[in-house]
This record gives structure tokens, C-alpha cells and sequence, in this order.
């Protein structure tokens, strides 16, 4: 192994129900893997920022028995950095300890360091120093609907967080709870849901209580936002006042992915699933798809996917890079992971038969000297 | 008085410098939660596996006093005697 480019270079993180792996590609079709870290610790979220000169994963790590935390490398999984008193912990007066962090954003290239987190219960919070210390979200954290919010399957939290490019305009996706949206840089926060319906409820259009899976914003056009929910796809263009369906033309309306363009206009990924009762991809036939005019129509995209596959592909199970062509990657719930270099014409498998598949992402990197360490820097505790 | 003794299991020795038992004076009332203060003072990291940022013991986490799990005691207010041995233990869960 170790490739010495001095090229790009890509990086994809996996995180399943039992370890991380790590690979590196040059070409996004072989990869060279290490792993797993923290081994039989699930790895539900996972960053890769790299601002700053330097390339820094940082992951969620919850283990059955000794809690969740958040931890980091600076050199591809060789070694793993944890802050002593913890980068995610709930301040005495709240009463709260965190359950499991859903998510690791890093902020816009504008703002180095600044990186946000969603985690379990329903909370948002603000790292400005890189992902090593985080600040809880207080206006969402005493907002008056919280009473009301209400717990998914998997539990509550707030899972998606879009931060547009001048950072005064932040929303929060939580199941359930709807979308929940900061015109002030999260100071303060108010619902955005209309439109889009929540049948599970006695009214099927409150203010919120929506069970959102996944939001994405437009890289191209400020104010406009998708969102794959519990039944229902929808857009806006209108910052969240108003979301309109784009549903026609998916196989189903159930799902839990949403992925957008790294820049360009309208386009947008989902993988659908067959129902809320029915969580398998449609005849058990495996297929991501895809728009390129903001959901007005819809393309189908199967090739190098299983013929079969009846596990489902899990919200934050799917990524995209930033390279020209996009990758598109996922991984299902019975430990497959699939490639993309070609914004989904085509995959290719790259791994097999691993844990359940929790988090997708993948970065490209530029420099020499990049490989994954064959040694796995695995840790239990 | 002799001193007490926290047991850790191997997995989590690395958190302790790699020491497998951590010791405290028996000094006044010890209960377990008093005893885990003291003992994981230096190690914030092995703090947080056993316990969370309420201060509440993890769920799959157990800590044995005399044989019996704390939580069929009186959780961590157990008291515990000078000389004493308390286990800490994985509950079996997970697959």
C-alpha cells in the first residue's frame, strides 16, 4: 500500500454499528482500507474538514457500554485524539447527558474552525475551535416547543444542520420535529414546515412535529432547500416558508437520504425505499436517483448496484465529494458500500459484508505523501 | 485504614495509565460515587465511560460492592468499607 501522490486524493470514511474503517483512492474505483477503528463502538456521524490546511476526521463514537463521545485524527486514523472533559457534554444546569451524536458539520471555507454538531436529545452545538470543544445551542435548547418534540425510532435528535454562506441563515432538521429555522446564526429559532405533511398526526399539517430524515441545501442558489422526509420529498425556494412537493417520479416517496450537488443548480440524490411499513428498496431492486433540474423529473440510477438488496440505506449513509465529477457513495444496512465518480452513471462496489452501514462521507485531498495506515489504530474503550 | 480498591476491567486500563486496580483512603464515609470521584479525578476520560455528565452510573456499566451490583444496594450511595474491593464490570449486552 501507500500511495505517495502528489495528486488528488480521496478520502472515504465508513462508519457501521461496530467500527470505523477508513480507505484512500486515487481514482475512486480502488481503495486502501484500514480499520476497524474503535472497534464495536457504532460510529452514527462523521467530518471531514479540510480547512486549514490539514485534513481532520472527526467522528462520533457511542459504545453500548461506556457512552458516546467525540474524537479526532489529524493523520488518517493513525492516531485518535479524545478531549479529556469531552468535545460534546451537556452543562450541569440542563440536567441532560448526551445519548449519541448524529452529526458533525464543518461550517462554510469562510469560516475555518467552526464546525456544528447535532446530537441526541434534540440539541445543536457549535465548535469554533476545530471540533474539539463545543457550546450547546441555548436558543434551540430552551425553545418552547421542545416539550412537544417527539422521539423517532432512533431516537431524538437533530440530524441535519445547513449553514448558508454568510452564516446568518442556519436550519435544523430533528425527528421528530420538523424543520427549524435561524435567521440570526442560531440565536433564535422558529418552525418551517408548511407544506410538508405530516399524515401521521391528527392534523396532517401542524407547525411542526414533522418527522424530517434529511435536508440539503441548493450549492447554487441561495434560499432553496430539499428535504427527504417519513413519506414525501419536497423543495423550497423560498428560505423554508413554503415547501412543495417533488415526489413525482420517484418509485416511492419514503427514504431517508438527501444528498445535493457540491455546486451546481437542481441537482439532488435520493435512494428511495418502499414505505414506512415496507423499509426495502422498491421490489427489492436497489436504486439511487437523481435530478438535475430540481426535482421536476427524476432518473433512475442502478448500474454496479446488487440485484438484489433488500436492506435500507440509512440517512447519513450517504455522501458526496467535491470533486468535478461529483462521487456519490452509500452503504446499506448489511455492511455494502458503493462508489460512484461519475455523479452516479455509474457504481462500483467497495466494500462487502461490514456492520451495518451508520455514515457515509468522503473528501478530496490534495497532497503527497497520503495513504491510510495499514495498522489498525482500533480501540475498544 | 486500609485503603480501598476499584478493579477495572482490561479494556478500560488503558484510561488509568494502563493500571488495572486504582486505590483510595478509606477516609470518613466512602460511598461509590464518592469512591469514583476520587479515583478517576486524574483519568476524565475513564470518568466519563463509567459515568455520565449527570453524574448517573452508565446503563450497561456495573459496579459490584461485596459481591452485590450497586444498583440492588443503594446505587451510589453505597457505602463501602476500608479494605473493601469493588468490582467494575461490562454488562452483557450488545450483538
Amino acid at each position: 500500500m501507500g500511495c505517495m501522490a502528489t495528486e488528488e486524493n480521496y478520502v472515504l470514511a465508513i462508519g457501521t454499528k461496530k467500527g470505523l474503517w477508513l480507505a484512500t483512492s486515487q481514482d475512486r474505483k480502488q481503495w486502501s482500507f484500514s480499520g476497524p477503528h474503535f472497534l464495536m463502538s457504532e460510529i452514527p456521524s462523521i467530518g471531514i474538514d479540510t480547512r486549514d490546511g490539514r485534513t481532520r476526521i472527526m467522528v462520533g463514537v457511542r459504545s453500548e457500554h461506556w457512552g458516546p463521545t467525540v474524537a479526532h485524527s489529524d493523520d488518517l486514523g493513525a492516531t485518535w485524539t479524545e478531549p479529556e472533559q469531552g468535545a460534546i457534554t451537556f452543562p450541569s444546569d440542563t440536567g441532560a447527558a448526551v445519548e449519541r451524536i448524529w452529526q458533525i458539520y464543518p461550517d462554510a471555507e469562510s469560516r475555518p474552525g467552526v464546525v456544528w454538531a447535532g446530537a441526541e436529545p434534540i440539541s445543536v452545538w457549535k465548535s469554533t475551535d476545530g471540533g474539539e470543544h463545543f457550546e450547546l445551542n441555548r436558543g434551540l435548547w430552551d425553545h418552547p416547543h421542545r416539550s412537544d418534540w417527539g422521539a423517532g425510532y432512533g431516537g431524538a435528535a437533530a440530524h441535519s444542520i445547513v449553514v448558508n454562506p454568510a452564516g446568518d441563515n442556519v436550519h435544523v432538521a430533528m425527528s421528530t420535529g420538523g424543520v427549524y429555522r435561524s435567521l440570526d446564526g442560531g440565536a433564535s429559532w422558529e418552525p418551517r414546515n408548511k407544506g410538508i405533511s405530516a399524515y401521521f398526526m391528527p392534523d396532517p399539517n401542524p407547525e411542526f412535529g414533522q418527522c424530517v430524515h434529511k435536508i440539503a441545501a441548493d450549492a447554487a442558489v441561495e434560499g432553496r432547500l430539499y428535504a427527504q422526509n417519513h413519506h414525501g420529498v419536497y423543495r423550497t425556494d423560498d428560505n423554508g416558508e413554503n415547501w412543495n412537493s417533488i415526489a413525482e417520479g420517484l418509485p416511492a416517496d419514503f427514504g431517508f437520504v438527501m444528498l445535493t450537488h457540491p455546486r451546481r443548480e437542481g441537482t439532488a440524490w435520493v435512494v428511495p425505499l418502499k414505505a414506512d411499513g415496507e423499509r426495502i428498496p422498491p421490489e427489492g431492486k436497489l436504486a439511487v436517483h437523481r435530478t438535475d433540474d430540481a426535482g421536476g423529473t427524476w432518473k433512475r440510477l442502478d448500474a454496479g448496484l446488487s440485484e438484489h438488496e433488500y436492506n435500507s440505506v440509512l440517512r447519513d449513509a450517504a455522501a458526496v465529494d467535491s470533486a468535478e465529477p461529483a462521487g456519490v457513495y452509500f452503504g446499506t444496512r448489511g455492511g455494502m458500500v458503493y462508489a460512484s465518480a461519475d455523479e452516479g452513471e455509474t457504481f462500483a462496489e467497495v466494500v462487502s459484508h461490514l456492520p451495518d452501514v451508520l455514515c457515509v462521507r468522503a473528501a478530496v485531498v490534495s497532497g503527497a505523501g497520503l495513504a491510510v495506515p495499514e495498522t489498525s489504530a482500533a480501540r475498544g474503550a | 485504614m486500609p485503603d480501598i480498591s476499584v478493579v477495572l476491567p482490561s479494556i478500560l486500563q488503558p484510561l488509568a495509565g494502563g493500571q488495572s486496580i486504582l486505590t483510595a483512603p478509606s477516609k470518613g464515609t466512602v460511598t461509590v460515587g464518592s469512591l469514583l470521584d476520587s479515583v478517576t479525578g486524574d483519568y476524565p476520560v475513564l470518568a466519563r465511560r463509567l459515568r455520565d455528565e449527570t453524574g448517573a452510573l452508565r446503563r450497561y456499566v456495573n459496579i459490584y460492592v461485596a459481591g452485590d451490583e450497586v444498583r440492588r444496594l443503594q446505587g451510589l450511595e453505597t457505602e463501602v468499607s476500608p479494605g473493601q474491593e469493588v468490582l467494575v464490570i461490562q454488562s452483557v449486552a450488545g450483538g
